[in-house]
């Protein structure tokens, strides 16, 4: 044990030398001044760790306390919170801009364009990313009945991964981009992003590796299949040829077609495992907790997770129907996306049939019908996603609004409502709460996040029908009826529609946080009795 | 199934290479053929690696998210082939580390923008686009007419895009930084060694209407101008383009 710990202990500082020393090489040789702060940054968090490393280590051997380790879970979810307003926030400034496109401002930085992926990153990997590591680390100490195994690297990854955040979200403002959607990020954010990662596969495995209970609960299964293939994917389609430590700047190693088929691979999987995979992980473990009974159909789940880990990495290419990209690959994509709603709805089904007998609990506790409706608005995204991968429909669909429709439901409705039913349950457990603050204000959240949700989606149908439409109408001489302009007109009601359908889901958000900061800061809960002791850890 | 799922819950790292395994195949089996199949990318005449300053344009276009609103792919349907032109072969993005061919048309396709409009109609309309086009959404770009191109880092972005396969040589990474300037100059002095460096349809002249002042503008209307213009669509063998 002792000898283990060290031996990690070398392992992380080693790492965070060769951060800081980046960082060092970053602010020393850096041209443009965001880059330079970044590698300010970057050296100074690494120089913390190592501070922080030293004066442990000469304080003695770490001890590692009996029970589960909840304090990084707590910051897990206030980062997660934080990002959540920050992207709604500027998903709903998006949405006016492109109402009035004099919200733009016309600076650099206050761009639609600069502005789009610190929205998109902000509630992907901000949100929902800090949202999966602080669930997953709940989950697999619980399952597992073991604390973690490491001290020091849960704070490693979560220091790490909202350091790659800041580090993102700020670079975009000035223009530091890939432009590759959802990978924007530049290749030596993408570096600090591996090496978190490395160290929260580490982390999960070898927590999963001492684990008091036999089997590895299916809720770790998905956690599992997030981290490994979010690994995959990160490695792969970001290998890029950067122009010198001097600058930001890199050249994708991939072009062309190649390029485009490696990216989508990607961008699909990070909806299929990081949008899916994780935010399922969440709903296999906290839905059954929330209504007291045990998930419906164990080969069910079996079905539903090795056909999603398998048939995900083949659907990339309906995001390239029609397009330059080989006939046979767009065929097999779309193929392997319609088949893909066979496991997607399996789990649909054993979440529903799971709440089967709790159904009074959907109608008092808010918290359960968010996952509720989670579930459902999971079930309409995938089969809406497997409609839309049929060539003939994606030749409607693809390039219009209809494609941002269908993320948000997807987005809104499941992976935001899952992790805010999720949230309900877990901030009154980890931070020892008797219960949520107020119930109204929660179903308060319910009612306006659901209304909003059906605002923007019905709003972003309409739009995209009517644009595909416009595009493609000729006049009785054959010639086009609308020009593009008449079309951009068009949209107008739809995206004032959309933006307040937005404010009204960033409104409920905020109503959650208030709720949430008040049940923490609230007394705390008078133990009855000892909830389930941690199993002391046989001696090595 | 279930005794043997059983079986493989016991053990953590062999479930994660599972895992990895069974998600490995459907990239294997899609992508990597891509690298070897040799029609992937048919072959035609005219295409070329960007210039200096069409390259600084592109990383621009890039740095600001054009891609965000705007396309850079003509599809095979009809009704995008009869609005924006011959839909886009492989081989008109072989060099574009990324590619641009983006997922959201709120502004129109891109693909064969080159010498629809005029250098001045870039520049206007990127400026202020509603003083030209009423009922566009589009944000503006002033800034760029007043921000002076950066050329130092041009010489090392072509070596590392040769490193990524495009094949520059070494007298073109070494005059980068001149050559971007040359392209842009009013006089167009030096058309002459431009177009025997790249080829005959780099377009040299004063893009950004400033005589004398290299812009982010000159660069960004520079790579706007050429998109679409190098492949010679009418030598393109009809079998091997047909899909
Ligand atoms: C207040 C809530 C939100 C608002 C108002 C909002 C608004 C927007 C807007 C205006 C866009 C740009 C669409 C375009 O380019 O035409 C966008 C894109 C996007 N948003 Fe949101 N959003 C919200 C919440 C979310 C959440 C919670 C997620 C994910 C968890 C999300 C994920 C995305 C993604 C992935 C895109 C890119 C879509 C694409 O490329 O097709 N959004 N959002
Ligand atoms: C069976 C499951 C699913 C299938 C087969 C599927 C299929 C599709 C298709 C065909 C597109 C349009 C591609 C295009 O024309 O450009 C798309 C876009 C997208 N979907 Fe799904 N989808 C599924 C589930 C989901 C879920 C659950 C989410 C979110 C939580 C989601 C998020 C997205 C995003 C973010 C995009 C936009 C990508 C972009 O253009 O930037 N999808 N999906």
């Amino acid at each position: 044990m002792q000898r283990n710990l060290s031996v990690e202990d070398l392992v992380i500082f080693t790492a965070l030398f060769f951060v800081l020393m980046a960082g060092l090489a970053i602010l020393g040789w850096g041209v443009p001044i965001v880059y330079v702060m970044h590698g300010w940054l970057i050296a100074a968090a690494a120089g913390w760790g190592l501070i922080w490393m030293l004066g442990r280590a000469s304080g003695g051997a770490v001890k590692m306390p009996l029970e589960y380790n909840d304090r990084v879970i707590r910051f897990g979810i206030i980062a997660a919170l934080i990002w959540g307003i920050i992207g709604f926030t500027v998903g709903d400034i998006l949405a006016w801009q492109l109402a009035f496109p004099s919200f733009n401002g016309d600076m650099s930085w206050s761009n639609f364009g600069r502005l789009r992926p610190v929205h998109t990153s902000g509630v992907i990997f901000g949100f929902g990313g800090n949202a999966l590591i602080a669930t997953s680390f709940y989950v697999v100490q619980r399952t597992s009945r073991a604390r973690m195994a490491s001290e020091t690297l849960p704070w490693m990854i979560f220091w790490g991964y909202n350091l790659f955040m800041v580090i993102s979200a700020s670079g975009y403002l000035s223009g530091i981009t890939q432009s590759k959607e959802y990978a924007e990020p530049e290749w030596y954010a993408d570096l600090l992003l591996l090496i978190v990662w490395i160290g929260y596969l580490t982390l999960y495995l070898r927590t999963l590796a001492k684990r008091a209970e036999p089997h590895i609960y299916v809720a770790n299964w998905y956690y599992l299949a997030f981290i490994v293939v979010i690994a995959m994917l990160h490695v792969v389609n970001n290998l890029a040829v950067p122009v010198s430590i001097a600058y930001p700047k890199s050249y994708s190693l991939f072009s062309g077609t190649q390029d485009a088929m490696t990216q989508w691979w990607y961008g699909h999987n990070a909806v299929g495992f990081l949008l899916t995979a994780g935010f399922l992980g969440m709903l296999y473990y906290f839905l059954p907790k929330a209504v007291d009974r045990p998930v419906y159909s164990y080969r069910m789940s079996i079905v539903g997770f090795w056909g999603i880990t398998f048939l995900y990495l083949w659907a990339g290419a309906h995001h390239l129907h029609y397009t330059a990209l080989p006939d046979w690959v767009q065929y097999l994509g779309m193929t392997m996306s319609i088949i893909l709603l066979v496991p997607s709805w399996a789990s649909v089904f054993n979440g529903i049939l799971t709440l089967n007998g709790a159904w009074d609990k959907v109608r008092t506790d808010p918290a359960v019908r968010f996952m509720m409706v989670a579930i459902l608005f999971y079930g309409l995204s995938t089969f809406e996603g497997s409609f839309m991968a049929i060539r003939p429909v994606n030749s409607l669909s693809h390039y219009t609004d209809w494609t941002v429709g269908h993320v948000h439901a997807g987005a809104l409705g499941w992976v935001a409502f899952i992790t805010f039913g999720t949230m309900y349950k877990l901030v009154p457990w980890v931070w020892k709460r008797e219960g949520v603050y107020s119930l109204k204000l929660e179903a308060w959240h319910f009612w306006l996040a659901l209304t909003g949700t059906l605002i923007y989606v019905g709003a972003m149908w309409n739009s995209g029908i009517t644009q595909s439409l416009m595009w493609q109408t000729y006049d009785a001489d054959g010639a086009f009826l609308y020009s593009f302009l008449d079309s951009v007109v068009e949209m107008h009601p739809y995206y004032v529609a959309r933006a307040i359908g937005g404010l009204l889901y960033l409104i409920g958000a905020c109503i959650g946080v208030y709720n949430i900061y008040m049940t923490v800061s609230g007394p705390e809960k008078v133990e009855t009795q000892q909830a389930g002791p941690l199993a002391p850890q046989p001696a090595e | 199934m279930s005794t043997q799922h059983q079986k493989l819950e016991r053990h953590s790292l062999v479930f994660a290479m599972a895992i990895l395994v069974v998600a490995s195949i459907g990239g294997l089996v899609e992508i990597a053929p891509l690298f070897t199949i040799e029609n992937t990318v048919e072959k035609v005449e005219g295409m070329r690696p960007y210039t200096p300053l069409e390259l600084a344009g592109r990383d621009i276009y890039v740095r600001e998210g054009c891609y965000a609103c705007h396309s850079q792919m003509i599809r095979t349907l009809r009704s995008d082939i009869e609005r924006y032109g011959h839909y886009s072969l492989a081989a008109e993005s072989m060099y574009d580390h990324p590619f641009q061919w983006g997922s959201k048309r709120t502004g129109p396709d891109l693909a064969r923008i080159g010498g629809k409009y005029s250098d001045a109609w870039h520049v206007a309309h990127l400026e202020a686009p509603r003083e030209l086009v009423e009922g566009s959404i589009m944000p503006g770009y002033a800034f760029l007419s007043k921000t002076r191109l950066a050329t130092g880092h041009l010489p090392a972005s072509l070596k590392a895009l040769s490193r990524a396969g495009v094949p520059y040589t070494e007298a073109q990474i070494e005059n980068a930084e001149k050559d971007a300037a040359w392209q842009a100059d009013f006089e167009q002095n030096y058309e002459g060694e431009l177009q025997e460096s790249y080829g005959d349809n780099v377009q040299v002249r004063d893009f950004d209407g400033a005589p004398g002042r290299l812009t982010e503008m000159d660069a960004l209307v520079a790579y706007l101008q050429m998109l679409g213009t190098l492949a010679d669509l009418e030598t393109l063998n009809p079998q091997e383009s047909s899909r």
